[in-house]
């Protein structure tokens, strides 16, 4: 099957005062239709900016200085502003943190949801509300013609970021952008986003990245993993292959560090250091200075992918058991 | 019970919103206009043993925040009493600061905002200390630098501002800061959610070696049942401002008792493979402004019968160690 | 109790992120910002040159407009370049009385600067207790003294002022108290305004539970943290105080002229106006404007160096 999102190469640079910062570093990854692809990684680790430099939307002074983005065969890269703001909402959507980002306070749901369509298609009104009815359906949300006549301020957290989705989905896009879009709501209200999710992607076949911080949830929500650290992918693999034999000692020590895993009380094993600003990152191999495994080599040359089965940006990965 | 360090009793906590002019007149109006009373805690009793970690988890609007609030003296209950080793040490409604204890001491969520931005670190540590004189005057610089050292940071940092640290080594600034004051008791309020995966198991060491080795008590309050169960001997679960269950925490995570307890347990995600199911607790956490009757977690429950619309679960003994509000263990829910 | 010192590798999270950073390299980043703006610079400069020149005036000058003695009723109205009777060039021309205008502009910008200034530190004085206590304590104290603030500055300052003035009676003195009354209101709702968001903020929460007297919190917590909008809002205020003093004199109930201020400099040589004899209303009116727009200028520049917002 050919790949609904195609990234390539991706590289976004911010050029601030204090010199340049890269912070997407030649990010590479595919995602099938109906596949969730989770991209893991810290405060700081690019997981974020990835995901806007997909949109498009990186802010000055950050700018997408090389790589290609290919949704549905196109590049977006080659796109004007124009036709990328058609591709936007269309093909291509995005779910953020805060659904306020996408909500407007003094909108009725259903008003702005068809305001939403109709910049796409050309269609009355009604039929327009229709169609949003039908999305806040699909996202699992009750009694979905009275949520239309409400405004955002009279849900929920949980009920205003499926809002949020179902927004997502009015155009029934190949790709769907999702920033930490659970990281603030309660677990039982995340538990249901995600199994929404998971049904989205398997009902309706839509590729969807899922960017954060917790490995719990993309271990068992995602189909695939690309782990992230200082603006570089690290690993890259199946869910079951990153979370169940990781080869990078990066990937290898966050799972380490879940309490979970461990019996309670004991001391976690922990990596040592913080993360690195992206303004200050040592030579070599940025993961270094923290890595028990580092020598030389690992100080004079950045590592390059190392390639069998999954993807991994290390001299001297785990071995695989 | 004459080894319990805190006793929480019948504590209830309403925060009341008085309607501004303009809602007043609008009410007038429409007949409405009431002040609006959020019941954010409601009859808590519980006891925490000197040298205890008790962890209180649930999820928003369960009260958790607010208990660790009044416990640290920052809100006064509305009704009931909180006592340290035997004395009464909540704030009364008219009490003044100085009357606080300083036994407990808090470490909040967020290191971003819970350190003074303008305030030398040293100083935001031996403040507190040089005024109640805990430390004799001319030891403080010293006591600064031997307290950051304890908590995995340089002496040298105490002139150095907030700013020019990570989030882990703020907190462990701020956990530095709760020290200074010699407590008994530090209540943590989510204390390591803010922070990533790989700084936060470095600080869970850090509070559980300190915890072992100044012999703390600690009221853990934390969404995150993982951590929960890692750090902390007995756990509290709270719903909409009521305690729900209580028990030792490998009993209540081999066995848990109350429906709402379980359902928490099947939502959260755990790491492993495979994995593809989430028995999600369905509907929504109803507001505390306007709980439901009887028992809070009957609309959601799977369990729930026509006594659970009726009546509100008391908090009953189900074996020695472990305490549930729940029908279920107490007569039936028919 | 430092045995429990946690194992070493705890001690790795160790170095700070930011390099570190001393006062005077702050300040150093603050210059080379404000620098930025050649106008602001400019204004700086001007700013710093007008209180030289009016603070350094009795050395500075030729004639000390205040002496009577020193006046030659032969010596009024010369035009600026003329030389009177001292022997020296009149640069600014003379007044009725003969004084020299340069002379008399200076020791008026002295009286408009020690005015202003003073107005605008008493005024921040009352406005940060006011806006402090009301932000901290809230309630009705709160509601009491925020309403009081509003009703005042939902009318003209130039109106109170004038009101207090004629109360009051002329001079110094009483000229600073009207201004101070006129003006706390706007430190009181910026502080308010301030104060208000950081009261939420865990830090107040962190010193409240320590616990720490009310006095120290709002003191030593809450007001360094205010202290950045104020220092702007300031800056305008003395302007304004400036201006408004200017005003009141102008219109007769400020300062007499035996005490000059601008605006009684003005307001003399306004009658002379249309006599032909523009200089003596003029040149302090240009003094002013120069003065208030300098200040202006700097304000907005410190304004938009403080701004987080344009930190990059």
């Amino acid at each position: 099957m050919s790949a609904a999102l195609d990234v390539s190469g991706l590289t976004t640079r911010f050029d601030t005062r204090s010199g340049s910062v890269t912070a997407v570093d030649n990010v590479s990854f595919s995602v099938e239709p109906g596949r969730i692809l989770g991209l893991v990684g810290e405060s700081g680790s690019g997981k974020s900016v990835t995901g806007f430099s997909i949109m498009g939307l990186v802010d000055e002074p950050g700018q997408v200085v090389a790589g290609s983005v290919t949704v549905d065969g196109v590049d977006l890269r080659s796109l004007s502003d124009d036709d990328m703001r058609k591709m936007r909402g269309s093909r291509l959507a995005m779910v953020f943190q805060d659904p306020m980002m996408t909500l407007n306070p003094v909108l009725r749901i259903g008003d702005q949801m068809a305001m939403a369509v109709r910049v796409h298609r050309k269609m009355p009104k009604r039929e327009a509300l229709e169609e949003s009815r039908k999305a806040l359906d699909i996202v699992g949300i009750p009694s979905p013609a009275e949520r239309l006549k409400a405004y955002p301020h009279q849900l929920s957290g949980g009920m205003r970021q499926r809002v949020a989705i179902a927004m997502a989905l009015l155009h029934r896009p190949s790709v769907i952008i999702a920033d930490e879009p659970t990281t603030a709501l309660d677990v039982s209200i995340q538990g249901q986003i995600l199994a929404e999710v998971r049904r989205l992607a398997d009902d309706i076949g839509t590729a969807i990245v899922w960017v954060t911080h917790d490995l719990a949830v993309v271990s068992s929500l995602a189909d695939d993993i690309c782990v992230m650290y200082a603006g570089r992918i690290v690993e890259r693999g199946t869910a079951e292959q990153v979370i169940g034999n990781p080869r990078h000692p990066y990937t290898q020590g966050l799972l380490d560090s879940i309490p979970a895993r461990h019996e309670p009380g004991g001391h976690l094993p922990q990596i040592p250091g913080s993360t690195p600003q992206l303004s200050r990152l040592p030579s070599g191999c940025p993961f270094r200075p923290r890595c028990s495994r580092a020598t030389e080599q690992c100080k004079s040359e950045p590592p390059s992918d190392s390639r069998d089965g999954q993807i991994v940006l290390c001299h001297h990965p785990l071995e695989g058991s | 019970m004459s080894q319990s360090l805190l006793s929480i009793d019948q504590v209830s906590k309403r925060f009341t919103r008085k309607p501004g002019l303009a809602e007043r007149l609008a009410g007038r109006l429409s007949g409405g206009g009431e002040p609006v009373v959020v019941h954010a805690l409601t009859d808590v009793t519980l006891e925490v043993a000197r040298g205890e970690v008790l962890g209180v988890v649930g999820e928003s609007g369960c009260g958790k925040s607010t208990l660790g609030r009044v416990v640290a003296g920052i809100h006064a209950p509305s009704d009931g009493t909180v006592m340290l080793d035997g004395k009464p040490i909540t704030r009364d409604q008219r009490g003044t600061a100085e009357k606080l204890t300083t036994q407990v001491q808090m470490i909040h969520q967020d290191p971003f905002a819970s350190l003074n931005p303008r305030m030398k670190v040293g100083e935001t540590i031996a403040e507190g200390p040089r005024y109640h004189k805990i430390i004799p005057a001319n030891v403080v610089s010293e006591r600064v630098g031997s307290l950051l050292e304890q908590v995995g940071l340089e002496a040298a940092y105490a002139d150095r501002l907030p700013h020019q640290f990570s989030g882990g080594q703020r907190q462990r600034i701020a956990i530095a800061r709760a020290l200074a004051m010699e407590p008994e008791l530090l209540v943590l309020d989510e204390a390591v959610a803010s922070l990533d995966v790989s700084i936060q198991a470095q600080v869970l060491n850090l509070f559980m070696d300190l915890q072992r080795n100044l012999g703390l008590t600690a009221l853990f309050i934390s969404h995150d049942l993982s951590v929960v169960r890692h750090v902390c001997d007995r756990v509290a679960i709270m719903y909409l401002g009521r305690l729900v269950e209580l028990a030792p925490a490998k009993d209540l995570y081999e066995r848990p008792l109350h429906p709402y307890t379980s359902a928490l347990f099947a939502s959260v995600p755990t790491v492993g493979t495979g994995k593809r199911v989430f028995e999600a607790i369905q509907g929504e956490i109803p507001s505390p402004i306007n709980p439901p009757p009887g028992c809070a977690f009957h609309p959601r429950c799977p369990q729930a019968g026509p006594r659970c619309r009726r009546e509100v679960p008391r908090l009953a003994q189900a074996d020695d160690q472990r305490t549930v509000a729940c029908h279920l263990n107490d007569g039936g829910v028919a | 109790m430092n045995n429990s010192s946690p194992d070493n590798s705890n001690v790795a999270d160790s170095s700070p992120i930011i390099a570190r950073e001393t006062t005077a390299t702050r300040l150093r980043n603050f210059w080379s910002d404000y620098c930025e703006s050649r106008v602001a610079l400019m204004a700086l400069f001007v700013i710093i040159a007008l209180t030289i020149g009016a603070f350094g005036a009795p050395w500075l000058v030729p004639q000390d407009p205040y002496d009577l003695s020193l006046l030659e009723w032969s010596d009024a109205f010369l035009p600026p370049g003329e030389v009177g009777s001292g022997g020296y060039t009149l640069l600014l021309g003379t007044d009725n009385a003969g004084r020299d205008m340069l002379s008399a502009i200076l020791y008026g910008l002295r009286t408009s600067f020690v005015i202003g200034l003073s107005a605008g530190v008493l005024a921040l004085t009352v406005g940060i207790t006011v806006g402090l206590s009301a932000a901290y304590f809230g309630g009705r104290l709160e509601a009491l003294l925020m309403r009081i603030v509003d009703l005042q500055l939902s009318m003209p300052a130039i109106l109170l002022a004038l009101v207090l003035v004629a109360m009051l009676g002329q001079g110094v003195p009483q000229i600073i108290l009207a201004l101070v009354v006129a003006q706390y209101a706007y430190f009181a709702r910026t502080t308010h305004g301030a104060a208000s968001v950081e009261r939420r903020k865990d830090y107040i929460e962190a010193a409240r539970s320590t616990p720490l007297p009310t006095r120290r919190i709002m003191f030593r917590h809450l007001l360094p943290n205010v202290l950045p909008p104020l220092i702007v809002v300031a800056t305008v205020q003395v302007a304004s105080a400036i201006s408004l003093e200017a005003t009141l004199s102008f219109l007769g109930v400020g300062l007499p002229l035996t005490e000059p201020s601008l605006g009684s400099l003005i307001s003399n040589g306004f009658k002379y106006i249309h006599a032909g004899r523009y200089w003596l209303s003029i040149y302090p009116g240009i003094f002013l404007m120069i003065t208030v727009v300098a200040i202006n200028l700097v304000g907005d520049q410190v304004r938009t160096v403080l701004d987080p917002r344009n930190s990059r």
